[in-house]
């Protein structure tokens, strides 16, 4: 039972406020949204803040809906991804992490560092450019312009890692920090 | 014309297109599962439309929150009003709401339609 009382301090310590486990859906999005949004609301939140939080989250959890990968863990295919918030003091952090296919790692880091890399009228720009390409969406139904948005809202460098899960399969974690000041 | 009346969702906007009544409206949010299919018919309708408009057209938009995915039907939507005679954009957005005021300058500087930034 310890582990209990442990993943209650460990939420503690990284000042987590919501977090979900599981599967992601529409409608899971829709029910976090909902839950993050009451959240923001009990404790007065600035609108401001709270478009941008809600704008990021998602962008990020319709990422996982659209792009989430299963994998093979021991004897068990596991088809789930984790979806956080954390609130702190002057921001919060919006974390997500999930199994991609060993073929996009590449491209998703390039993506990322080329969004890392421009500042607020490069984005802007990048932002136009994708949007007028005339490619419509993708077959998964994006548009592309996830990360650059939540670059743009967050007005931060998007944070990301990626661990090798073995079988083609890697873990893609993501972190965006919306600034409470 | 027929009359498209789609009632707002959690994730999906609200929708008017009434040519008896002269209301072109897309208000709330827009984050829909698949936003081609939603705004599919959406886009029929203008293709229609355009073939014996109104003299004059505003469409508003008053849209709280709209996704990426959204933003390229938008885009689609805004590329439909062109090829109308005569049709005006009015973008309604809260006035503190700097990201949906940006979003309606970026929005006007891609189609050839005359746009209206409305602040409420």
């Amino acid at each position: 039972m310890k582990f209990i009382y442990d993943m209650h301090q460990m939420m503690l310590e990284h000042n987590i406020i919501l977090v979900y486990e599981g599967e992601f859906t529409q409608e899971i999005t829709k029910s976090v949204l909902a839950m993050a949004e009451r959240n923001m609301d009990s404790i007065g939140e600035e609108s401001g803040i709270k478009r941008k939080v809600f704008n990021v989250m998602v962008e990020c959890l319709q990422n996982i809906v659209k792009h989430g990968e299963e994998y093979i863990s021991g004897e068990r295919q596991i088809n789930t991804a984790i979806f956080m918030i954390g609130k702190h003091e002057d921001s919060y952090i919006i974390t997500s992490g999930n199994p991609i296919k060993d073929e996009h790692v590449e491209d998703l880091r390039s993506k990322l560092d080329t969004i890392n890399s421009l500042d607020k009228e490069g984005l802007k720009n990048l932002y136009k450019d994708i949007i007028k390409s005339g490619s419509g969406l993708t077959e998964k139904g994006g548009a592309g312009l996830g990360f650059v948005d939540m670059a743009r809202k967050s007005g931060q460098k998007l944070e990301y890692g990626f661990e090798s899960l073995g079988e083609g399969r890697s873990f893609f974690s993501l972190k965006t920090t919306v600034p409470r000041l | 014309m027929e009359i498209i009346n789609l009632e707002g969702t959690e994730d999906t906007p609200k929708i008017i297109l009434d040519k008896t009544n002269k209301i072109f409206e897309i208000s709330g949010r827009s984050l829909p599962e698949d936003s081609a299919e939603f705004y599919q018919p959406v886009l029929e309708w203008l293709r229609e439309y355009a073939k014996d408009p109104l003299p004059e057209t505003i469409f508003a938009f008053k849209l709280e929150y709209f996704n990426t995915a959204s933003s390229k039907l938008i885009l689609d939507v805004l590329t439909a009003l062109e090829e109308i005679n005569n049709a005006k954009v009015h973008w309604y957005f809260y006035e503190e709401d700097e990201d949906m005021e940006e979003a309606g300058e970026e929005f006007s500087e891609l189609v050839d339609v005359d746009f209206e930034l409305k602040p409420y």
